[in-house]
């Protein structure tokens, strides 16, 4: 839907399928019931996170296994601002809006730091960097306990259905349709910046420093802007958590949870942002599904606890690598294979086609051709 | 002063472990030019056999050569498995594999042993003994430091005065020449991750008897510590990862003894930002730039 080499649309197009999409996702919530409404609202709130982290890894080369800790600073930031404005009597939609966007702009300047140091860093290092950060979660909301609350996190105020909606949707359903609405407008956002002017200077950054510098880009600049507009998604991401769940606390963003980001966007396809919506389902229902299946298994109650939470975390690790190593396109790039080509070849076979088809977006294989080799 | 002095002298045997574990990701780094995130599942699941033979047979020093035989067939498996089919066009591929299989290799270790912490013991008393009144160092933590100083020293013998230290750097720094010379250097790159991962291994063994016990996660702070290491000395040089395991070993053991545990991982991070912010190419390396 969005690979680098579909050709190349303009913006009120994509503001145009972003509008449609959101729509109908919000159409689509009439259909389910509160529980599958509560798990639309949660992927909606990882779709915002891993849109951002598969624009950073697929388009600018910067792995981040950290974006669970930004999606954190997001939701305490919303937390601490929607307390704040209950304190002082503001509520509903005025507080809401407020508190995201004081998420965004902690999230946004935590990523900046970050990607200060960022701009130095390539591949592995980034990577141990951003893991030391999601690692210090716990110990940051120790540490300011005063204000994070430690262990416990931080509590809001029940967000309610306006009353002129009362009648007609539950509250799982608006939920599920504020964060909808989120993730709609965030990830127009990073659609547009992923194909316009900005985006290309990202992609020609990660292909080849030397030469983007020979064109008038600026590496370190575009790296850090690129880290920083991934972490204020995130940091959407975590704001529509914290509304949708009413509480954060360091328990929710660890390690684990933060390479599930790192396998979504992977097994979505790394750059494409159609993958990132399919890897933030996979990671909520998969789980989800195979506790239904151990449930329903006859298991004795030890195994069983073992079982869930490490059965999931199995199954995705073996995905991760599996991915990796047979299609690093991810499911995008099945999508993309599968599809009909424009321009007339679509009554065809795909794969009889005469022409040569244009290569689908291998993002980890476009990377420079390793130059630390030379050394 | 006292308190200062002890923890120094801790310090000191905690950074030995860091710089052990550390220099099993320089000698992965200088095989393979891969940064093995999964070298802290490897090790834990070596650490699990060597939990299970000392049990088994009651003799803790069979479980130290069990854990450190398992850690190279570990090894051995993942290079040859896992790691040989990685992408090696970007670096992050290998990063992502290796993800990929800390996360079976820990989901793996929780559904067959479960979560809880399991006690090992210390071969040693691990008691401080006192000197002129000032308690420093205990027994175990001497064995500690006499081990991994060896290892490090027979690695080191090894790497520069044996014909096979000269084949694996070869084959390292010059594959193709290596080849055209005689080297196997598939085989010399799996020898790497042999001996990076038993090394890894005897570190996570000798790690986990100080701290609360093996659980599947035990060995994630030690990686992060490692790799601050790794950070700290330049991934590109053993005796950086040696004084680097030692300073960081140190000033963990300070920040730990004087604010808590609960700030060590945040020390960890702001050592990371700071070296990587000052001196982007690590405290001991003359190299300008690092990119990996």
């Amino acid at each position: 839907m969005t690979g680098q080499n579909t050709p190349r649309r303009g913006i009120p197009h994509t503001l145009a399928l972003g509008a449609v999409l959101t729509v109908v996702a919000i159409g689509g919530t009439f259909l389910l019931d509160p529980y599958r409404n509560f798990q639309l609202a949660t992927i909606a709130a990882y779709f915002c996170a891993t849109a951002g982290l598969t624009i950073l890894i697929g388009r600018s080369g910067q792995l981040s296994l950290g974006h669970a800790a930004l999606m954190a600073a997001g939701g305490y930031g919303y937390a601490l601002t929607a307390n704040a404005m209950t304190d002082a009597g503001a509520t509903g939609i005025p507080r809401f809006v407020v508190s995201l966007l004081a998420a965004m702009t902690v999230a946004g300047v935590l990523g900046w730091l970050l990607g200060l140091t960022a701009a130095r860093l390539r591949g592995p290092y980034l990577a141990g960097v951003t893991l030391a950060l999601v690692i210090a979660v716990p110990a940051v909301a120790a540490v300011f306990s005063g204000v994070l609350r430690g262990d416990q996190g931080v509590q809001i105020a029940y967000d309610g259905v306006p009353p002129l909606l009362e009648r007609l949707i539950a509250v799982e359903q608006w939920q599920a349709w504020v964060a909808i609405l989120v993730a709609g407008v965030v990830v127009t956002g990073l659609a547009v910046f992923a194909r316009g002017r900005t985006g290309l200077r990202v992609r020609a950054v990660r292909d080849d420093e030397t030469a983007a510098r020979l064109n008038g880009v600026r590496p370190g600049r575009v790296k850090v802007g690129a880290f920083t507009v991934s972490s204020v998604a995130a940091g959407a991401g975590g704001a529509v958590l914290c509304f949708a769940t009413q509480s954060i606390s360091p328990g929710a963003y660890t390690l684990a949870f933060s390479l599930l980001l790192v396998v979504a966007v992977v097994l979505g396809g790394l750059g494409s942002i159609g993958g990132a919506a399919i890897g933030s389902a996979l990671i909520v229902l998969l789980p989800w599904v195979l506790g239904v299946a151990a449930d329903a298994l006859p298991l004795p109650a030890e195994v069983e606890q073992r079982l869930s939470g490490n059965l999931a975390i199995l199954v995705f690790g073996l995905l991760l690598i599996v991915v990796t190593l047979v299609r690093p396109g991810g499911l995008a790039s099945l999508g993309r294979q599968l599809r009909p080509r424009p321009r007339g070849a679509g009554a065809r076979h795909p794969e009889s086609s005469p022409e040569p088809r244009p290569e689908p977006a291998r993002e980890l294989e476009t990377a420079p051709p390793t130059p630390h080799r030379k050394r | 002063m006292d308190r200062l002095l002890f923890l120094f002298a801790t310090g000191l045997a905690r950074g030995a472990i860091f710089a052990l574990f550390a220099l099993s990701l320089v000698l992965i780094w200088r095989a393979a030019r891969i940064v093995n995130f999964a070298q802290g599942a490897m090790a834990l699941v070596a650490a699990y056999v060597a939990f299970a033979v000392a049990g088994f047979t009651g003799s803790y020093w069979a479980g130290l050569a069990a854990g450190i035989l398992a850690g190279a067939a570990i090894g051995f498996g993942v290079e040859r498995g896992l790691m040989r089919f990685a992408p090696h066009s970007s670096p992050l591929a290998g990063v992502i594999v290796a993800i990929g299989l800390v996360m079976m290799l820990q989901s793996l270790l929780g559904i067959l042993f479960g979560a809880q912490y399991r006690p090992m013991r210390a071969p040693f008393d691990d008691s401080p003994i006192m000197v002129g009144g000032v308690p420093l160092l205990s027994p175990y933590d001497v064995f500690v430091l006499v081990v991994a100083l060896t290892v490090m020293a027979g690695l080191g013998v090894l790497f520069t005065r044996t014909s096979l230290g000269l084949q694996l750097r070869a084959s390292a720094f010059a594959p193709e020449v290596s080849r055209v010379l005689g080297v196997r250097v598939s085989r010399m790159v799996t020898i790497g991750w042999m001996l990076s991962a038993a090394v890894a291994a005897l570190a996570a063994v000798l790690l986990v008897p100080t701290e609360l016990g093996l659980n599947p996660h035990a060995t994630d702070m030690l990686f992060v510590y490692a790799f601050a290491v790794a950070v700290v000395g330049g991934l590109d040089s053993p005796v950086g990862a040696l004084l680097g395991g030692l300073v960081v070993g140190v000033a963990m053991t300070l920040v730990t003894g004087y604010l808590g545990a609960t700030v060590a991982p945040i020390g960890v991070l702001v050592l990371l930002v700071a070296v990587l912010l000052l001196r982007p190419g690590g405290l001991f390396s003359l190299r300008e730039a690092r990119s990996a």
